[in-house]
């Protein structure tokens, strides 16, 4: 491939993801909500358009009619640059994460991945933890006691999760020996999938997924009976909409990691026995690892609604007394495993 | 009453946490496909029951004369002074009646003591529960929309009978 032509389709598939991303979101919002009223014996919105379908479109111009205020006592700059890391980072961590195989069209090699980098996955890690900057400014910047409190809290637990995430994605990267998501993937062929290869590191990293989103269990930095909202306490109109955004995105964005470390990504057991045409082997594989994110990002609402809220104490306890050791015993196991193998 | 579970109680299956977080799970799953409570409520109304605080009103005899003698017994007794009453004679077998009779629909708080005073049955509380005004001097309901016939009220003074 020339270097135009190269340009070209990296754009169209930026364009096409970050389309795709956007409306993602804002029907995992609807969706959150619809959710949340059935596990609660209710109906959730249901009066704009047939079901409810455009609620999102309403929330979205709602927001945008708003006011942005910036309190007096914030820093200008930080205050504006908060929201715009938080949506950079979210937006950007999606490149990396294949969501299908490469196949051959018009005598051509194309994938379903914007980059295809070999250090994919210390990239993911990389940004995420670029991610937290957007809080702890947020929270620093706004002037508030509740958005400090909100984003001291955030920085610290990102901080201890990220060590326990950090070892469970050695385990996968131990056994898959690349860094590069695509032959992570590759390595999980058939039923070699890393959740039944490595159960524990997959519960580890699942829940450190859960505290590096701020989802409940874990949404301590945003705790609303204590902090109002957390680091976006004093955050209007398009600003907070993009705190919004970016935290549904790294939702997805934790979900399509989680499906390709430990779900074996696009892989369908014993497809390659059906002997199907290979136009319909690589349909069948997106969709597959659509459905498996699906599952994923419905795990993390219904998650939410049933699990209440941890304690700080019981956070930092589970963190460092119980997901460290546990992520540390799965390296082991998978250091076993390897030599085994 | 329920045996308290302390952390040094509880069993290992307890303790960490899978089997429980798996139960919860379990139960807001089957939740989702229990049938909703939800009502619609512009298209389907609530009908309340008769211990249900609604808007107070006065009652109306048949022959379109007020209950209410005047005493300003709730006027007084309104924590929220809502209620302005102004008294006057007539020939009537009562000798009062208000000339003036306006509840300041922002104030009431619907706490039901101008019922509970009230020495003639006069003044109920109604199942009228859709109040919405688009400025303050609607909000302050005079006779005209306070005087209800007796008819419609029956359900609550049959029960303001049994219980007060
Ligand atoms: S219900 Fe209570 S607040 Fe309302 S008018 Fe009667 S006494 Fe006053
Ligand atoms: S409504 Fe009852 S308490 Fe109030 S002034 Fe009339 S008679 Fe007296």
């Amino acid at each position: 491939m020339g270097i135009l032509e190269l340009i070209i389709v990296s754009l169209i598939k930026i364009i096409v993801i970050a389309v795709v991303m956007l409306l993602t979101v804002s029907y995992l919002v609807y969706f959150e909500r619809k959710i949340a009223a059935w596990a609660q014996n209710r109906i959730g919105p249901n009066r704009v358009g047939p079901a409810g379908i455009f609620q999102p479109f309403a929330d979205v111009l709602k927001l945008l009619l708003k006011e942005d205020i910036v309190p007096t006592a914030a820093n200008k700059y930080m205050h504006t640059l908060a929201p715009m890391i938080a949506l950079f980072v979210a937006f950007s961590t999606f490149a990396v994460l294949p969501i299908g195989p490469s196949f051959t069209a018009f005598g051509k090699v194309f994938s379903f991945v914007v980059a295809d980098v070999n250090i994919g996955i210390l990239y993911v890690l990389a940004l995420t933890s670029v991610g937290v900057y957007a809080i702890t400014f947020s929270g620093w910047s706004s002037g508030s006691k509740y958005s400090l409190l909100g984003g001291i809290r955030s920085s610290a637990q990102m901080i201890s999760y990220e060590i326990s995430m950090g070892f469970s994605v050695a385990g996968v990267i131990l056994l898959a020996e690349s860094l590069r998501p695509i032959a992570i993937v590759n390595a999980q062929s058939g039923w070699m999938w890393n959740i039944v290869l490595q159960p524990i590191g997959f519960i580890t990293f699942l829940v450190s997924a859960f505290a590096e989103t701020n989802r409940l269990p874990f949404d301590l930095p945003e705790a609303e009976p204590e902090l109002v909202g957390g680091y976006h306490t004093e955050y209007s109109s398009m600003k907070f909409a993009a705190f919004f955004l970016s935290e549904y995105a790294n939702m997805i964005i934790s979900s399509a990691l989680i499906v390709t470390l430990y779900l074996g990504g696009w892989q369908i057991p014993y497809l390659e026995m059906l002997k199907l045409p290979a136009g319909w082997v690589v349909t069948l594989q997106v969709v597959a690892f659509i459905l498996k994110l699906i599952f994923i990002m419905f795990f993390f609402i219904w998650v939410r609604w049933s699990i209440p809220r941890f304690r700080y104490d019981q956070l930092m306890n589970i963190g460092w007394k119980v997901m460290f050791p546990l992520s540390l015993l799965n390296l082991l196991w998978v250091a076993i495993l390897a030599m085994i193998l | 009453m329920a045996k308290k579970n302390r952390l040094k109680d509880l069993s290992f299956g307890q303790r960490i946490y899978i089997t429980e977080i798996l139960k919860g799970l379990r139960l807001t799953l089957k939740n989702m496909f229990l049938p909703k409570f939800t009502m619609q409520y512009p298209e389907v109304k609530f009908d309340p029951p008769a211990s249900y605080r609604g808007r107070p009103v006065l009652a109306m005899e048949e022959n379109g004369q007020e209950r209410c003698v005047a005493c300003g017994l709730c006027s007084r007794v309104c924590p929220a002074l809502a209620i302005e009453v102004q008294a006057a004679e007539t020939e009537n077998e009562k000798e009062r009646y208000p000339v003036k009779f306006e509840i300041n629909m922002l104030r009431c708080i619907f706490c039901g003591f101008c019922e509970e005073v009230c020495p003639e049955e006069a003044i109920l509380m109604s199942k009228d529960y859709e109040l919405a005004f688009t400025n303050r001097a609607d909000a302050i309901y005079g006779k005209d929309k306070l005087l209800t016939p007796v008819s419609k009220l029956q359900d609550r003074i049959n029960f303001v009978r049994q219980f007060k």
